[in-house]
């Protein structure tokens, strides 16, 4: 073992080279300087962010995208709380990231010395774990210990808040070889009797229902998914976590479940008599109404994280494992049983598919359009076209989030980035910076409202600051979109506070980044716009005047069983 | 309903407000709380009385076993455990109910820990339930002052823990010595 007396920041990056971190998105401050000083000619890269939150949520977008730790860095107090969102936000949907935070000198701690805040105590629930480092010997094992627990089991946010003291401190350094966190578990393959009753139950199922969550994304297990549904011939929904898991194109692909899922996919979930939930966590988006959810159906639970098990729904049958491993046994299981079982449940079966069928083309997913207004849903049939399946689409959260996920195909996973869990307003401008950096070879659509694209506007200074040839789409319908769509149809039609009047003239504000903008409101011009945007290649604005009062259907309403859909709106409304 | 629930965690800085923070962020109000070192002194041994709702129950020791710094987390509250209290209690006496105190203490098993001409402070342990009694028996002679520890839980089910190995980690990799050469 070789020792050097190293600073505690020089530690610090020597720590992320054995992690295999490339990028760093974070913004300096006082107490982080000592670092910022050992960056300043160091191989690993840091992006300068106009805003910490964003920091967060690039860091997640490059996780995303990639399924590695994504890292993010801010000093102490402000720079730690406006983390905050950024860390619960992956906490939600399971994001690997590291967050970095400098605190003040571990002799200032408690003295309400300048820019200081609690923050291992304000991140105790935003995070998976997170640590305290007061002393410079901790810091390797900390850190190797926080990429660790980030990026195994259930993945999470882990913060590691570091005092300047430590940073400034020098102390022999010697790597670690080794970690060892006895009271955490990570599962593995399952219990081999538990999947051979799972595959039992999947061939005597005469109505079976593959229900897909992020987990798959999360495990990379989306070969092992589409192995498992062709063995079983099953049709199989993947939720706003799990889009592109399995192919949009794949026979056996119906959509997205839930309150804003598809007539077949709600349908199908609801006359299933066994449902095999795989990576997810029956949230109540997908569930609607917990008691009449899925009413006749057993059901077959698969996730890494034991505490999910049983948690909303009863799990009949649970495997606690990663998918990953776990559902390549499912699918020899069900190879073996092939050749006795399969055959039993033919008729049955094949009237299931007769049935989703008849369901897929009774209410079909089609993008409405119309002649004289440009439709959010023919915009998002636009990005899809040039897409063809195989774009970034790093949206933002509310009625065109929906729209994307239900009219967008996603042929890949890690393609569809979104705030998913907690409903992060301002997420898919910072995250489709952090995923084009991921990915420079990919096309990045950040589409997103013009209500979250005004919350991440500092941000156009990182993508012209990196020329980054993201293509950002707002659909602008001039109104918090959601939020008025539940006026409209829940509270009489009283816009409250919903209207977002002087949206600025794109072609001025992206031409004072020094990139191109431009507003279509013009429907015959919508795709050539879009074309446009897609050949420029650096970074673009693109400014679409989508029809304003137009709603996400079908919808469920909160508290309703998912199969009472609201497929259309109840008649036209004039406001 | 109560629940009770015995925790083994690593003596950390930040473990208790993990476990108590996954109880107070669901609402629930901590009736007791006591925490110690056990027999390996990285350890520590954590009883914790709260007001769960019954369905939620399972799903906060599914919580609290996630933490990294939780070895195991048992719920004890139906089980086959013992589960005992220890009560100091100041009691002023009379000159003529000082036997008559004595006496009734010598009942509860309880011992007197200190006397002054003004009272005793008595020491006492058992379940709750006959502490409250012991208790209200007391202040029925004068005035009374109590410190209760608050409930401490002993699984009689001999559970097998099961612990993590250590895992390789952080060792260097071709391109991670760069820095320390150039130093």
């Amino acid at each position: 073992m070789s020792s050097n007396l190293l600073s505690g920041s020089k530690i610090l990056l020597e720590c992320l080279v054995r992690e295999k971190v490339e990028l760093i998105f974070g913004y300096p401050g006082g107490v982080t300087l000592p670092f910022y000083d050992a960056l300043y000619d160091h191989p690993i890269r840091h992006v300068l962010v106009r805003h910490e939150q964003n920091a967060a949520f690039a860091a997640q977008g490059y996780a995303r995208a990639t399924g590695k730790v994504g890292v993010c860095c801010a000093t102490s107090g402000p720079g730690a709380t406006n983390l905050v969102t950024g860390l619960v936000d992956a906490m939600m949907d399971s994001i690997p990231i590291v967050a970095l935070t400098g605190q003040v000198s571990s002799k200032l701690m408690g003295t309400d010395a300048f820019q200081e805040a609690d923050t291992f105590g304000i991140t105790r629930s935003a995070t998976k774990h997170n640590f305290l480092v007061k002393n410079i010997a901790d810091l390797p094992q900390a850190v190797h210990e926080a990429f660790y627990i980030a990026a195994t089991g259930r993945p999470g946010p882990v913060l590691v808040d570091v005092t300047k003291d430590v940073f400034q401190g020098q102390a022999h350094y010697t790597p670690v070889s080794e970690i060892h966190l006895p009271g955490y578990k990570v599962y593995g393959d399952g219990h081999s009797g538990q999947i051979r009753r799972a595959a039992q139950m999947m061939w005597e199922a005469e109505r079976p229902f593959v229900y897909a969550g992020g987990g798959i994304v999360a495990a990379n297990a989306s070969e092992e998914l589409r192995a498992l549904v062709e063995m079983l011939d099953a049709p199989a929904v993947c939720t706003l976590m799990g889009l592109g898991s399995l192919p949009s194109e794949h026979s056996n692909f119906i959509s997205m479940p839930g309150m804003h899922g598809s007539y077949a996919a709600n349908m199908g979930m609801s006359g299933a008599d066994l449902l095999i939930a795989l990576g997810t966590r029956f949230d109540d988006r997908v569930t609607g109404r917990l008691a009449a959810f899925a009413p006749h159906a057993k059901v077959i639970h698969v996730d890494v994280d034991p505490a999910e098990i049983s948690k909303n729904r009863h799990a009949d049958l649970p495997i606690v494992g990663d998918v990953k491993l776990v559902l390549p046994r499912l699918t020899q299981e069900l190879r073996d049983l092939d050749s006795t079982m399969k055959a039993k449940n033919a008729a049955p079966r094949q009237a299931w598919w007769k049935q989703i069928r008849e369901w897929k083309s009774e209410h079909p997913l089609v993008a409405e359009r119309s002649d004289r207004e440009i439709k959010p849903q023919h915009l998002m049939a636009e990005i899809d076209r040039l897409s063809g399946g195989r774009a970034i689409v790093s949206s933002d959260v509310g009625q065109h989030q929906m729209w994307a996920a239900q009219l967008v195909r996603f042929n890949e996973p890690r393609l569809w980035i979104n705030s998913g869990g907690l409903g992060s307003m301002g997420f898919g401008l910072p995250s489709a910076i952090g995923a084009q950096f991921a990915r420079p070879d990919k096309l990045v659509f950040a589409v997103v409202g013009d209500g979250g694209f005004q919350m991440s506007i500092p941000e156009l200074a990182t993508i012209a600051n990196h020329w980054l040839p993201i293509k950002i789409v707002v659909m602008n319908n001039g109104y918090l979109g959601m939020v008025r769509q539940w006026q409209e149809l829940f509270y009489n039609n009283r816009l409250s506070e919903v209207e977002l009047t002087s949206f600025p003239d794109v072609e001025k504000l992206a031409g004072a980044y020094g990139f191109k903008g431009r507003t279509v409101d013009n429907v015959n011009e919508m795709p050539q716009a879009l074309a446009d945007a897609v050949n420029e290649p650096g970074p673009f604005l693109l400014n679409v005047k989508v029809s304003p009062f137009e709603n996400v259907f079908p919808m469920v309403p909160a508290g309703g069983a998912i199969n009472e859909m609201v497929l259309r709106p109840p008649q036209p409304v004039e406001v | 309903m109560q629940q009770i629930i015995s925790l083994l965690m690593e003596n950390k800085p930040g473990a208790l407000m993990r476990v108590t923070g996954l109880l107070s962020q669901r609402g629930y109000n901590i009736e007791s709380l006591t925490v110690a070192r056990t027999l390996d002194p990285t350890l520590s041994r954590m009883t914790i009385a709260v007001e769960a709702e019954p369905q939620m129950r399972a799903q906060v020791i599914k919580q609290m076993n996630k933490l990294i710094n939780v070895l195991q987390a048992t719920d004890v509250t139906d089980g086959p455990a013992v589960s005992r209290e220890l009560v100091l209690l100041r009691v002023r006496s009379t000159q003529q109910n000082r036997t008559a105190i004595l006496k009734e203490a010598e009942i509860f098993q309880a011992r007197v820990v200190d006397s002054t001409t003004e009272g005793f402070v008595i020491e006492a342990t058992g379940d709750s339930e006959k502490l409250d009694e012991f208790i209200e028996v007391m202040r029925s002679y004068g005035e009374s002052e109590v410190t209760r520890s608050g409930t401490v839980a002993m699984s009689l089910d001999n559970k097998k823990l099961r612990l993590s190995p250590p895992v390789p980690r952080g060792s260097a990799g071709e391109e991670a010595l760069e820095l320390q050469e150039a130093e």
